[in-house]
């Protein structure tokens, strides 16, 4: 059993008029079961409205499922009785850098977290350093949140969750409101935790380029799972990205454009380093 | 610009007051309050001035930010002078056409604006050296007893420092919003008071639902940190006090007394 699980998990949004009236019901996540192994840096892709976020609010008991289970770290998330221990072991990272920042000072923010865990002061210190330093974000403790670019609040925020030394960390479009900088620098960010700490890394996106270094991805379209597979099987189906309204890397587009114009070249070429190499074969 | 603005005019220094613990300093400044209005004669005032400028002279803050605060209340301080100087009944000294000043007015008028004065200047003193955010953290510790009989202590605090760390991000949305309405000929300027209210309908209508749609995502983001409420909470910096702070209890009830021997029972 992974770390996350789901098993035929659906969640209905249920709409209702202004006297409370059901109006009608949306499924925003239908039938999805999924097992993400602890460790792995997982994407998960789909264009606006595809269910993405939804999922992700599930992993950390933010949302409940209409039907279906979801286990973290073997806990079902409604188990009311472990919503703490879910919620402490699989961290969230939202999209709006200013509003999931609560501290007035950055180190204050970073020891949130671990303040509401009741850990011992002396701890939460060694953990904000910790963390802060694991984003690059240390000589900047002292700073108001106010003064510091998006992509450095969005690391700040992550070093948050950090703090709360969480076994999983799911960023639900964390690079949405940012600018090309922001973006390599809150990804950098991620993929070191990745690599270095071992965090289990489930990123939502809508950008491709930042999903290259994924181990598994998952596209998800009108609520369900339409691709499953690594980076290099998910890009060599051009076609059906363009289907899913996804779009593809600039270098992965040109690789199947030269394909199908009838040169001899690989299929789900990422990297403009592959796609030389290839071109000079 | 906007993203400047600091609230509660803190001002940044290191001196012996800034670094007292700020429930100190809030009950320190609550008694000096309380002093002032206990005392009623000019050597209580003077007592009262000399701590006072004590107290500035060791914040190190310089004094024009205390004059600063003053500007504000200029206008409350003239009424207050004028309807003591001619409204106070008693041994009449001069007549101007039909008001006259008496003896007992001028001894009020005065009073009341060292009272006042001084009431300023001493709350300016305490926001001057204690940030918005130990401010808040003393008041939780103070009104902890207040608990017991249900008063949502921890909720207060945490209510007020999440409107202290907003209000550069709403000032700045309002800007923005502001910004945009006027590219598409909004007037925000022009017409008489009705007017300009009216104006402010486009600008706060989307400014509300900006701040529902951040609190509700704000509410989100401390959930998933696992925020339920002051139980359970440890603190990153726990309030402790020091033996400067206990030197300045003592020194405060010290000033206390004096205050009530000479301001009042000696007259």
């Amino acid at each position: 059993m992974g770390i996350i699980e789901t098993k035929d998990l659906v969640f209905e949004y249920i709409r209702r008029d202004e006297e409370g009236n059901v109006e009608g019901i949306t499924r925003a996540v239908d039938e999805v079961t999924l097992d993400i192994k602890k460790g792995d840096f997982i994407a998960v892709l789909g264009h606006n409205g595809s269910g993405k976020s939804t999922l992700a609010k599930h992993i950390n008991a933010i949302l409940y499922p209409t039907e279906g289970t979801v286990w973290v770290d073997g806990m079902d998330t409604s188990d009311e009785e472990k919503l703490w221990d879910i919620r402490q072991e699989a961290g969230m990272v939202f999209q709006n850098p200013d509003n999931q920042i609560i501290g007035q000072v950055v180190e204050e923010d970073v020891g949130f977290g671990p303040e509401n865990l009741g850990v011992p002061t002396k701890e939460i210190w060694e953990r904000v350093e910790e963390s802060l330093k694991a984003v690059g974000m240390y000589e900047f403790r002292k700073y108001s949140p106010n003064k510091l670019s998006g992509g450095q609040k969005q690391r700040v925020s992550i070093a948050g969750v950090i703090a709360m030394h969480p076994k999983c960390i799911v960023l639900d479009e964390p690079t949405a409101m940012l600018d090309p900088n922001g973006r390599k620098e809150v990804i950098r960010a991620v993929r070191a935790l990745n690599d270095v700490e071992g965090i289990t890394v489930i990123l939502i996106t809508h950008y491709m380029e930042e999903i290259i270094h994924a181990d598994k991805v998952f596209v998800m379209d009108k609520g369900s799972i339409a691709m499953e597979g690594t980076p290099r099987e998910i890009f060599s189906q051009v076609e059906r990205l363009k289907e899913l309204r996804l779009d593809v890397p600039q270098v992965t587009l040109l690789a199947h454009e030269l394909k199908k114009a009838g040169l001899d070249i690989a299929d789900g070429i990422l990297t403009v380093q592959e796609l030389i190499s290839a071109l000079k074969l | 610009m906007l993203r400047d603005i600091t609230l509660g005019q803190y001002y940044q220094t290191d001196s012996v007051i800034h670094r007292l613990d700020p429930r100190v300093k809030l009950v320190t400044t609550l008694c000096y309050i309380i002093s002032l209005f206990i005392v009623d004669n000019w050597i209580g005032y003077v007592i009262a001035g000399l701590f006072l400028l004590a107290v500035i002279k060791l914040s190190k803050v310089p004094f024009k930010f205390m004059i600063r605060g003053m500007k504000a209340i200029v206008f409350l301080l003239l009424i207050a002078v004028v309807f003591n100087l001619f409204l106070t009944p008693g041994e009449p000294l001069v007549t101007l056409w039909k008001l006259t000043i008496t003896r007992e007015g001028i001894r009020l008028a005065s009073f009341m604006a060292v009272r006042l004065v001084f009431l300023i200047m001493g709350s300016s003193v305490m926001t001057l050296t204690t940030t918005p955010n130990n401010l808040t953290d003393a008041i939780e510790k103070l009104l902890g007893p207040l608990k017991v009989i249900k008063v949502p202590v921890h909720e207060i605090a945490m209510m007020m420092s999440i409107a202290l760390r907003f209000i550069p991000i709403l000032l700045e949305e309002t800007d923005k919003i502001m910004k945009a309405q006027i590219a598409r000929g909004a007037d925000f300027e022009s017409g008489n008071l009705i007017k300009k209210a009216k104006s402010l309908v486009p600008l706060l209508v989307p400014l509300f639902i900006s701040a529902f749609r951040r609190a509700n995502d704000l509410a989100m983001a401390m959930e998933a940190r696992c925020y339920r409420g002051g139980e359970h909470r440890t603190k990153m910096k726990p309030l402790a006090y020091r033996k400067r702070d206990a030197i300045a209890y003592i020194i405060v009830v010290c000033y206390l007394a004096v205050c009530i021997v000479c301001g009042k029972i000696l007259w």
